[in-house]
């Protein structure tokens, strides 16, 4: 199982193919429509982390082997492709790695713009969120 | 439109003609030239008025109506000259009507305030429609709220016109004031304020025009509409930002009491007893946004010069084509079909998600808007997420939408 860092360089190799922009989004929009579906039970105000421009579901649970599963959702497809990397980049960690995580690969693939506070879509909310979900399961395992 | 038609037209739009009196326009935005439309939000601003500002900071600058001193006399004469501009520009009776503001929320905050202090009691109803920006729901829930006043709303047709006969029957006895919108920032619909103003006046009730999206597009004339208040943004008609207007019946005025206390708005002052200013500057508390002023008095005067019928013809000439150009996209739906529109297409397409056009158009070099629009009752209204706004300016061509129409139908092959 790499780790998070692994996994980050992993995506930064893959963006690394992308020589124009349109080719880096068609990606990111093709992993947006396969990205599996958050349950429509979840699809609730409870999950949901409201964006000025776009909608974002966020649900983790902690498996038998103490590591985070996430899965989230968003209305917009590019978002939901963003949201598909980090997925990609987290699930499946420890709660204390996900917490200290640095997510560069972000900045690095040319998609800095999406957290920024300003684009209020939610993306920035949800990477907190998750960092919130580790913590929490980080106490609940202690 | 044939081909033939579109280049003649081209040759001679007001769009090309005044393009180069606005220098942001040659920006590229994301490697590419930029296609703004989004002068809904903001409009850029033309050279003379960047220049006027600049001017007035590098030779006039001092502070207004205190200074003995020619340079602050120099000011003072230069900020109310906007003063002047302003009453003609809206055709006020008095240049005592004219508030200077830091734009159209502050403008409707300070009559809700004021209003909550002389004039709303219990149970009085506040009519406003459900096309309205945030700025004109807010400060009235608030002063709502404190009062216990309640909210009265006309709905919008699916077309996105106002219910006129519904309108008739939410005036009744209780209602203590009507605050409509002139023309939507969503939708573009341009409402019939004059039948509007009248209908209330016939009982009495004052009535307040949100003009931050007709002023940047048509002639005002305050008097003929016979509102008691109208408020308007600079930035949005080709000025600077944080200056707005503010016009209010003398009558209603006077009877005001002051909205913020400090310097410029007193007479005099003791521990025991203060006496406020005279109009307009018992409501201009501290010193005001003078460059602010000095800038709008150009824009007034730039727009005054293209001619308004012009300014008019050019922007529906841009919404014809727009309209019928974006309506060859496949599943695309234009949301706001009135019949009286002003130059703004908001839009939805087919498996597509507003957010998602946005960021795409913008990699393709066009400026648009996403989202609700800070009219979410109406975004409920027609049970959509927000739509995708291309909003048109005096210097916008048929060209711009030529772009927007390659981009978009690159955007959606892309999204499908």
């Amino acid at each position: 199982m790499s780790s998070i860092e692994e996994k980050q360089q992993e995506v930064v190799e893959e963006f690394a193919f992308f020589d124009d922009w349109m080719s880096k989004y068609e990606y990111i929009i093709d992993l947006g429509k396969n990205l599996p579906v958050i349950d429509e039970d979840k699809k609730t105000e409870d999950y949901r982390i409201k964006g000025c421009q776009s909608q974002v579901w966020l649900d983790a649970s902690l498996n038998d082997e103490g590591l985070v599963d996430f899965k989230a959702d968003s209305d917009a497809v590019i978002t939901k492709g963003i949201i598909s990397l980090l997925i990609r980049v987290l699930s499946g960690h420890k709660p204390q790695d996900i917490t200290k995580a640095d997510l560069h690969f972000i900045e690095e693939i040319g998609l800095r713009e999406h957290l920024s506070p300003t684009r209020s879509n939610g993306l920035l909310s949800m990477v907190k969120k998750m960092k919130t979900y580790g913590l929490a399961f980080d106490h609940q395992t202690k | 439109m044939s081909t033939t038609t579109t280049d003649t037209y081209k040759k001679a739009s007001l769009g090309e003609r005044v393009r180069p009196d606005f220098p942001i326009l040659e920006r590229e935005m994301n490697g590419q030239p930029m296609v703004f439309l989004d002068s809904a939000a903001s409009s850029q601003k033309p050279q003379a008025v960047i220049d006027s500002i600049s001017h007035y900071y590098t030779h006039t600058h001092a502070n207004v109506h205190r200074g003995l001193y020619q340079l602050s006399q120099e000011a003072t004469n230069l900020h109310e000259e906007a003063r002047i501009k302003a009453r003609d520009f809206l055709n006020a009776r008095s240049e005592r009507e004219i508030i200077f503001t830091r734009g159209t929320t502050e403008g409707i905050n300070l009559v809700a305030h004021c209003l909550s202090l002389c004039h709303f009691k219990e149970g009085d109803e506040i009519v406003l429609s459900e096309m309205e920006h945030h700025s004109n729901i807010v400060p009235w829930q608030m002063v709502a709220e404190r009062l216990n006043l309640k909210i009265k709303v006309i709905p919008v047709t699916d077309e996105g016109e106002l219910d006129m006969e519904a309108y008739d029957h939410l005036l009744n006895e209780r209602t203590a004031l009507v605050s409509i919108v002139q023309v939507s920032n969503t939708l573009g619909t341009i409402n019939p304020v004059d039948s509007i103003v009248s209908k209330a006046k016939k009982r009495n009730i004052p009535v307040l025009i949100d003009g931050a999206q007709s002023t940047p597009h048509m002639a005002v004339d305050v008097q003929k509409m016979q509102a008691d208040f109208f408020v308007c943004s600079s930035h949005k008609m080709l000025g600077p930002t944080g200056f707005g207007l503010l016009y209010g019946k003398e009558e209603w005025l006077d009877r005001f009491p002051p909205y913020q206390g400090g310097g410029e708005m007193i007479r005099s002052v003791s521990f025991e007893k203060t006496t406020y200013n005279e109009l307009p500057f018992k409501f201009e508390a501290g010193t005001p946004h003078i460059a602010g002023a000095v800038g709008t008095t150009v824009a007034m005067e730039y727009m005054e010069k293209l001619g308004f019928s012009a300014i008019e013809k050019h922007e529906k000439d841009l919404l014809d084509y727009g309209t019928a150009k974006l309506s060859q996209i496949d599943g695309l739906r234009i949301v706001g079909q009135a019949k009286n529109k002003a130059g703004v297409i908001s839009f939805l397409v087919d498996g597509t998600h507003p957010s998602d056009v946005g960021m795409l158009l913008d990699k393709f070099g066009i400026a648009v808007r996403t989202g609700h629009h800070c009219t979410e009752p109406l975004m409920t209204r027609y049970g959509i997420p927000g739509t995708v706004r291309a909003s048109f300016s005096v210097y916008n061509t048929l060209e711009d939408i030529d772009r927007l129409y390659e981009s978009l139908q690159k955007a959606v092959k892309m999204l499908r």
